[in-house]
């Protein structure tokens, strides 16, 4: 173990070794690290906010769906009053149709049965009138006795 | 010597894989002599001190934010690593924007020279004296002028820190009345303290490193010479005792170079906090 002038010479290598690392290393490395952890933490942060954005999303969307369901079910049973309701009207009006036409024919068939009955006391006091007439033509006067006549016709 | 036609003796072997390449050619004589420098020192730290700032400037240049490779990744992880250590010790953003990556220079570069460590000790040798270069040690951080020489380099980062902060007047007031107290009749006592405290630093931080990697490489040196006995048992030992205390190395070398980064740290944090 001697000492001479290397020790100097290596104390200026140490130093100029130094200044290059402090001047050309450190600083890129230093700050390339800086920038990840800076990065990683955004990232992170990011990561944090997405996560809650997808929770509250996922809030919202299932009330949506709850109010869709909901508003189906409403539709569904408001849908199934209104057939109903349909339904009823429709019997309602078929049964009240069916009633004015089974009226109708009623009196239709009363009035042609009043008719019939005209016709046939028509026919039955010109036959009586007749056979009347007939009997009568040998002994009464037709005319004389049309007075009574019309009174049997009209009791007929 | 090894180049002779006599196979060199256990002393010889030794001395000659501690002798440095130095400008004389021949081993210093004086323990201290100004005008000597190491060639090899030089040329091993040089050449990976280059490396370090290469590797880590590869990394800086394709530094980004995304998503990182494997070997940006390892950078980082170094990088992260000095910058939490040097966060907790230093407090002053401004500092550390010099002072952390001057931490992570000390640390990849002490790391590589202790590292070399483990290469076969008479691999580079060898191959030098193929070219004719008779003399090579090749761990940097096992000659003391390297070791000393960086932590001389922490010592004049410290001084400098202690007049930014304090003001060269409140430094050298702390100089005076630190540790014991204000008295005119303690400022020597106060003035002696602090240099035994700046010199002992110094020299421990640098003689740590230093101690280490030479008794490390006196032990692979010695290892080498079990496995130069060319005996069943020298060979079954080296192979043995070389595994061992390789692996224990790679130990060995990553907490020294841990260790001399962190007290540059703890020495500058130290600068910086009034006593």
């Amino acid at each position: 173990m001697n000492l001479n002038a290397t020790l100097f010479a290596q104390l200026v290598v140490f130093f100029i070794l130094a200044w290059f690392t402090m001047q050309f290393v450190w600083p890129p490395i230093v700050k390339a690290l800086d920038e990840r952890a800076k990065k990683i933490a955004d990232g992170l942060a990011a990561a944090e906010r997405g996560k809650q954005d997808l929770e509250l999303a996922t809030k919202r969307s299932t009330d949506a769906l709850r109010e869709g369901k909901e508003k189906a079910a409403e539709l569904i049973a408001n849908a199934e009053k209104r057939g109903a309701q349909l339904i009823e009207e429709a019997k309602l009006s078929a049964k009240t149709e069916a009633d004015r036409i089974v009226a109708g024919a009623k009196a239709e068939i009363e009035q042609e049965a009043v008719r019939a009955k005209e016709q046939l006391r028509e026919q039955v006091s010109a036959l009586v009138v007749k056979g009347a007439e007939q009997i009568l033509r040998r002994e009464i006067n037709a005319q004389a006795h049309s007075d009574i006549l019309a009174t049997i016709k009209q009791d007929l | 010597m090894a180049a002779g036609s006599a196979a060199p003796t256990s002393g010889e072997y030794i001395v000659h894989h501690l002798t440095h390449l130095n400008s004389t050619g021949h081993a210093q004589k004086s323990v201290i002599d100004w005008t000597v420098i190491n060639i090899d020192t030089m040329f091993y730290s040089i050449v990976l001190g280059l490396a370090t700032v290469f590797v880590l400037w590869l990394a800086a240049r394709k530094a980004t934010s995304g998503v990182p490779g494997r070997f940006q990744a390892a950078v980082e992880i170094l990088v992260d690593m000095v910058s939490e250590q040097a966060k907790g010790i230093i407090h002053s953003a401004e500092s550390r924007k010099f002072v952390s990556p001057l931490a992570l220079t000390v640390f990849v570069w002490i790391f590589f020279m202790n590292a070399m460590d483990l290469l076969p000790v008479d691999l580079l040798p060898r191959i030098g004296e193929m070219f004719g270069i008779h003399y090579q040690r090749v761990v940097g951080t096992a000659d003391l002028n390297a070791a000393l020489g960086m932590s001389i380099g922490v010592l004049l980062v410290c001084i400098y820190y202690n007049i930014k902060i304090k003001g060269l007047g409140g430094w050298i007031h702390e100089l005076f009345t630190a540790p014991f107290g204000s008295h005119p009749l303690l400022y020597p006592i106060n003035f002696v303290m602090q240099m035994i405290e700046f010199v002992a630093k110094t020299v421990s931080h640098g003689m740590r490193l230093f101690g280490n990697m030479y008794a490390g490489e006196l032990v692979f040196m010695l290892i080498a010479l079990l496995g130069g006995t060319a005996t069943v048992f020298g060979f079954v030992g080296h192979i043995i005792a070389g595994s061992i205390w390789a692996i224990f190395h790679i130990l060995i070398i990553t907490l020294q170079a841990f260790i001399f980064m962190m007290l540059t740290l703890v020495y500058v944090g130290q600068a910086h906090e009034a006593h």
